[in-house]
């Protein structure tokens, strides 16, 4: 589905990515886990177009992308949900919502309003607040459905439980664990390894702007080393 | 429910009021407000404009009155080769003048919404204080067009015959053109208030607060913001048409940086983001300088501490005040 081939990224003259290669297949949930500053959320601004590559291959089924303003990127099919979740805090929830599935004219989306809040009723009770109403929690959750009603056919999640309270990360996991029973493929950078591990089929682990380990996670599971090096990241 | 109910209230008061304008002054023996109130009218309609763009869409256009005053010189030009009796296009085809409102109304809307393609075209690429200065840029350049115009008038302006026709209508009395003008900026604002809560202006509003994660939503925003940007600039068009029609004269005054500034001032006074508010802030803005310039010819001068109160101690605007702070989108 995502295939990010060897892509080098720079900010100004100083170089953040070398050489990223990673893979997301269909139905698939990958975590791309690190330390702060090792290049994840780079990674990720690359891939949606936000972030210039400068060399290197990024393609979304079969189809080049890396060359693709962010609009194009996110209409292959790719949804963010961006770290510090950036929702639109003069916007009701509704309007939240609604506008990610604006361009697709109600036609396409395979997710109605209330199915999308099924699988964070919470959301339901704030239709009508401002995002600038809502917990860090609410707004993470709602970062996540305004992602889904673009439709995306690969969802990403950007720090998904950043800051948040335990009780509401574990809400987080719940939907996201809905949302990969159903079929949903996921790339996920976030620190909790252990929520990751249960939810999570491969993964990848950055240092230094480059992938330096990846495997299942069963393979994360066996090796105690690794996960004595992650577990607090 | 309570602030629901007297958002209601307060437009609904002040719909009738300007109804019923033209019977109260008469009542009152004062048939010049009906004079006064259109202006305040056609003044609103370009305020409105540039909320859509301004309150709904974070952009602060310093160049607004280009759109106005072109408004204003389609009228005039058709309306001087009209009673000339002279082709404004001669060749490849021939373009006659014309008086009727329903030819050059259309025809100020579509220059106006025309330059405003060009414009936006140029502005929108960038944002903050270098869209500032460049829509600023483009109106003074367009002023200074017309200022050598020698053609039509040059810095004096262009004196039009009389107001233009209307089937059934006749736009010469005051109180028909002051209908014709309200019919307008109601037609105006109720479009408006559908398109700032359709699906289109989500995408405005979302792009004033975070044009990036529109874009990484799938929105390709300069479309959107430059849809926009012609949408009201061709509704500032309409009403330069009116106003040239109402004073019976075009100048280039009527695209001066200041008279933007004074479109922007109506806006933020009314309140930026709420489109009716720009209605009460046209009507403040008009209706103190009536009253101040009375006294002082330095009114802006006592003007000037109101503004920034209100800048201060209202958010929204007078219209805030009005029908309470949590209410912005009509």
């Amino acid at each position: 589905m995502l295939k990010v081939e060897q892509i080098e990224t720079f900010y100004g003259s100083s170089q953040a990515l070398f050489g990223v290669s990673l893979e997301v297949r269909e139905g698939e949930v990958v975590t791309l886990l690190g330390r702060n500053g090792m290049g994840k959320s780079t990674t990720i601004k690359s891939i949606m177009g936000l972030t210039p590559v400068t060399s290197g291959r990024i393609t979304f089924n079969d189809k080049e992308i890396h060359a693709l303003p962010s609009y194009r990127v996110a209409r292959q099919g790719l949804g963010l949900v961006p770290e510090g979740r950036q929702i639109f805090p003069n916007l009701t929830v509704r309007e939240n919502i609604m506008v990610g599935a604006a361009h697709y004219g109600g036609r396409k989306e395979p997710y109605t309003l209330a199915e999308a809040l099924e699988i964070f009723p919470r959301l339901g009770e704030r239709l009508n607040n401002y995002g600038n109403q809502l917990s860090g929690g609410e707004q993470q959750m709602l970062a996540v459905v305004r992602a889904l009603m673009t439709t995306p056919k690969l969802l990403i999640l950007d720090e998904a439980t950043e800051g948040l309270a335990p009780l509401v990360r574990k809400e987080i996991w719940h939907g996201l664990g809905v949302l990969k029973a159903r079929g949903q493929s996921i790339l996920v950078i976030d620190k909790n390894l252990r929520a990751l591990m249960t939810l999570a089929d491969r993964h990848y682990i950055m240092e230094k702007g480059a992938v330096v380990w990846s495997g299942t996670t069963s393979e994360i599971a066996d090796n105690e080393e690794l996960k004595a090096s992650y577990r607090g990241v | 429910m309570f602030q629901f109910d007297r958002q209601k209230i307060c437009l609904s008061i002040g719909a009738l009021l300007l109804v019923l304008l033209p019977l109260l002054a008469s009542l009152a023996g004062e048939p010049y407000l009906v004079s006064l109130f259109s202006r305040i009218l056609i003044y609103a309609l370009a305020a409105a404009s540039l909320d859509l763009i301004l309150g709904y869409g974070g952009l602060v256009s310093l160049g607004h009155a280009a759109f106005f005053g072109i408004g204003a010189y389609v009228v005039g030009i058709l309306s001087f080769h009209d009673f000339e009796e002279s082709a404004l296009i001669a060749w490849p085809f021939l373009i006659p003048g014309s008086d009727s409102a329903l030819v050059a109304w259309p025809a100020a809307i579509f220059i106006a919404a025309l330059l405003a393609v060009f414009v936006g075209a140029l502005s929108l690429r960038t944002s903050g204080m270098h869209f500032i200065m460049i829509t600023l840029a483009f109106a003074q350049m367009l002023y200074f067009f017309f200022v050598a115009l020698e053609g039509y008038g040059g810095d004096d302006g262009l004196s039009l015959f009389s107001r233009n026709t209307l089937p059934a209508l006749d736009l010469g009395d005051d109180t028909q053109f002051y209908y014709v003008c309200l019919t307008l900026l109601f037609a105006f604002l109720y479009l408006s208030a559908r398109l700032v809560k359709s699906p289109f202006g989500m995408v405005i509003r979302g792009c004033r607060e975070n044009e990036k994660r529109m874009q990484s939503l799938g929105f390709p925003t300069f479309r959107y913001k430059l849809l926009c940007f012609v949408i009201a600039g061709a509704a500032a068009g309409l009403a330069g048409a009116l106003n040239a029609n109402q004073v019976e004269y075009v100048s280039p005054g009527l695209m001066h940086w200041t008279r933007s500034g004074i479109i922007l001032i109506m806006v933020i006074l009314g309140g930026s983001g709420t489109l009716y508010g720009p209605v009460l802030g046209a009507a403040a803005f008009l209706l103190l300088e009536e009253v101040l310039s009375i006294y002082t010819e330095h009114w802006m001068l006592y003007f000037g501490p109101a503004l920034i109160l209100v800048v201060l101690f209202a958010r929204h605007g007078l219209y805030g005040v009005l029908v309470g702070k949590e209410k912005r989108h009509g």
